[in-house]
């Protein structure tokens, strides 16, 4: 389903070439959960990028069921992410001014859905989260965990073949972070390819298989 | 959701921010449409005094000051009424009506009046000399007051008001002011004494408001007879032809009288038209500092508000937005902050202009319904153009360095 061929990332930083991925391979087929482990600064969030059509690398490909990803214009390539592709941010990055119902409206919006079907549609995903009470809260209304799972939420609005997440559970309790990692599970049980870079060594351990990414190259 | 509410709410959760921004483009609308209000209630002012007026251009003595147009046949100074011979013998063209004036002051019942001697317009035509040679066998019309439409027709001796000129007047008639009416309960056919002679009120003239309603127009050679002044006239009042104004008749009028002092009404007014002038090209002043501080202002919070707003821009994209629709986005926040100053501009302006204009200009101002459209395009233009190439720049956004994922 997703693929990713002898990717090379490279930028300069302060005059430095710093090298993020180097000759990485990876084919993730679908209903995959791949966890994504290695030290900070070891490409880990470069390669989610990479996978998700939101940075091209220097070199080699990706494929998503096998059409090449980075021979399609930006454009086209965001078109692929609104409709089969998800991210989970570390930081939830939810749209400050908007509620947590409109914040799930937002990829419907995109998707071109019309406003009472991405309402009713924001509002069972909201109740599946366990936040059918807090559809009018903004994010600064909410906690964290509320947060993170108003973000998962947003995440399956248009229903997405791959979730990609970074660190989902960075930012979270431990409890909390039980809660995210058996909402991806549920989301993998349900067909969904979960690529989900992390720290944390009990959250890998809940995936079906982990990836080790250091100074850029990938060890299974 | 739709792409006006995510403009919407970020406007009204970082208003505070914007405020500076619309406060700068909704202060020079306000300004600017004021000025405008003003000018052009202004400029009407000055058409209408100049309708009213009738006659444009005025031959004085060389001494004679021409502060207020209706004085200014009030002169000590007195000049030859062979000057109207010369000037109907002429053959200057665009000289529609001429009307000689002698002003004599007045006591009656104890009151001031202005003894004012004309010359009818038949009198000139009666002169066999003049004739064939004179104006009258010229074209006239184009310098000829146009009735205003609507207007009541006024009777034939009252259209001395506006046309200066009457065709007849005898030499025992006199026609009266509305004050001089007032004053000595006087009415058409009325008989009225003044410098030991008796009158016969032929007319009441309508009110003007100018020192023409404390007159009393008697003929000129009777005025001339009885205040013992011989063939003299103190002003010749001329309705010329606008356009050959233009082409140089008062010059020509000066050369054939170069012992008289020759004016046109645009010199009487010419404060009214250099005030006008003024705000036009003020107008013009603060339409600049309006693009530049109103759009500087719009660019710096827009490339201010990119910059805030990067991550939120990021994460968008990561959820599918396309660049056009960022792009969107940011402009159509523009052009609601373009229609708001407009808008607010345009009221503020129309209060002010109501308000202030009678005050400094002493005109009555009405307020402009249309300028509404011209502020809001003015504005909107200004924040489109300041903020396209912030909007642009949110549009080419990397989305991984916004995300600071990297």
């Amino acid at each position: 389903m997703l693929k990713m061929e002898s990717a090379c990332k490279s930028y300069n930083h302060r005059g430095r070439t710093v090298h993020a991925l180097r000759e990485a391979s990876v084919n993730i087929p679908e209903g995959d959960f791949v966890a994504v482990v290695g030290p900070s600064g070891s490409g880990k969030s470069t390669m989610l990028l990479v996978l998700g059509g939101m940075l091209s690398p220097s070199a080699g490909q990706v494929f998503l069921d096998g059409q090449p990803l980075y021979d399609l214009g930006p454009d086209q390539r965001a078109k692929v992410r609104r409709e089969s592709i998800g991210f989970v941010f570390q930081t939830f990055n939810l749209v400050p001014y908007l509620t947590a119902m409109e914040n799930i409206q937002v990829p419907l919006f995109l998707a071109g859905v019309d406003e009472t079907a991405q309402k009713e549609r924001a509002a069972v995903l909201l109740e599946r989260v366990g936040l059918g009470d807090r559809l009018d809260h903004k994010p600064s209304e909410l906690s964290v965990g509320q947060q993170q799972r108003v973000a998962l939420a947003r995440v399956l609005a248009n229903d997405p073949a791959i979730i990609l997440a970074d660190e989902p559970t960075g930012n979270l309790d431990p409890d909390t972070s039980n809660d995210i990692i058996e909402f991806l599970i549920q989301m993998n049980a349900e067909g969904r390819t979960i690529v989900m870079v992390t720290h944390d060594p009990r959250a890998a351990q809940r995936a079906k298989r982990t990836l080790r990414l250091i100074e850029g190259g990938l060890n299974a | 959701m739709q792409i006006r509410t995510l403009v919407w709410r970020e406007i009204f959760e970082r208003k505070n921010q914007l405020a500076t921004s619309l406060l700068a483009i909704l202060l020079g609308i306000t300004a600017i449409v004021s000025m405008k209000n003003i000018t052009f209630y202004s400029e009407k002012a000055v058409a209408r005094e100049l309708d009213a007026l009738g006659a444009n251009v005025l031959v004085l003595p060389k001494s004679a000051s021409v502060q207020d147009y209706y004085r200014a046949d009030m002169q000590d100074d007195e000049f030859p009424e062979e000057y109207v011979s010369r000037l109907a013998m002429s053959d200057i063209q665009g000289l529609d009506n001429l009307s000689p004036k002698l002003a004599v002051p007045i006591e009656l019942e104890g009151k001031n009046f202005t003894l004012t001697g004309i010359l009818p317009k038949q009198e000139f035509q009666a002169k066999a000399a003049w004739k064939g040679a004179g104006i009258f066998a010229r074209p006239q019309g184009c310098g000829v007051v146009v009735d205003l439409p609507g207007a009541p027709e006024a009777t034939a001796k009252e259209t001395l008001i506006r046309n200066r000129v009457i065709e007849t007047l005898e030499s025992d008639e006199v026609l009266i002011g509305a004050d001089v009416a007032a004053s000595l309960g006087a009415r058409q056919g009325s008989t009225l004494r003044a410098l030991g002679e008796e009158f016969s009120v032929t007319a009441v003239l309508p009110e003007t408001g100018t020192v023409d309603d404390s007159r009393i127009f008697a003929h000129l050679h009777t005025v001339q007879r009885l205040a013992g002044k011989g063939a003299v006239i103190n002003a010749i009042e001329i309705v010329g032809c606008c356009d050959e104004i233009s082409k140089g008749l008062v010059q020509k009028v000066n050369k054939l009288l170069p012992e008289a002092r020759v004016v046109t009404i645009t010199q009487v007014v010419d404060t009214q038209v250099k005030t006008n002038q003024m705000m036009g090209r003020l107008s013009m002043i603060f339409l600049v500092i309006i693009v530049l501080v109103g759009g500087a202002s719009i660019a710096n919070y827009m490339y201010a508000n990119v910059f805030e707003r990067r991550r939120e821009i990021g994460t968008l994209m990561a959820l599918g937005a396309g660049s056009s629709l960022i792009l969107k986005m940011f402009l159509l926040k523009a052009l609601l902050v373009g229609l708001a100053g407009g808008v607010g501009g345009c009221l503020a302006g129309t209060v002010l202009a109501v308000t202030l204009g009678p005050k400094l200009a002493r005109i009555p101002v009405l307020p402009m319904p249309m300028l509404i459209f011209w502020a809001t395009g003015i504005s909107v233009a200004i924040a489109l153009a300041a903020s396209y190439f912030p909007a642009r720049r949110a549009a080419r956004l990397d989305p991984c360095a916004t995300l600071q994922e990297l």
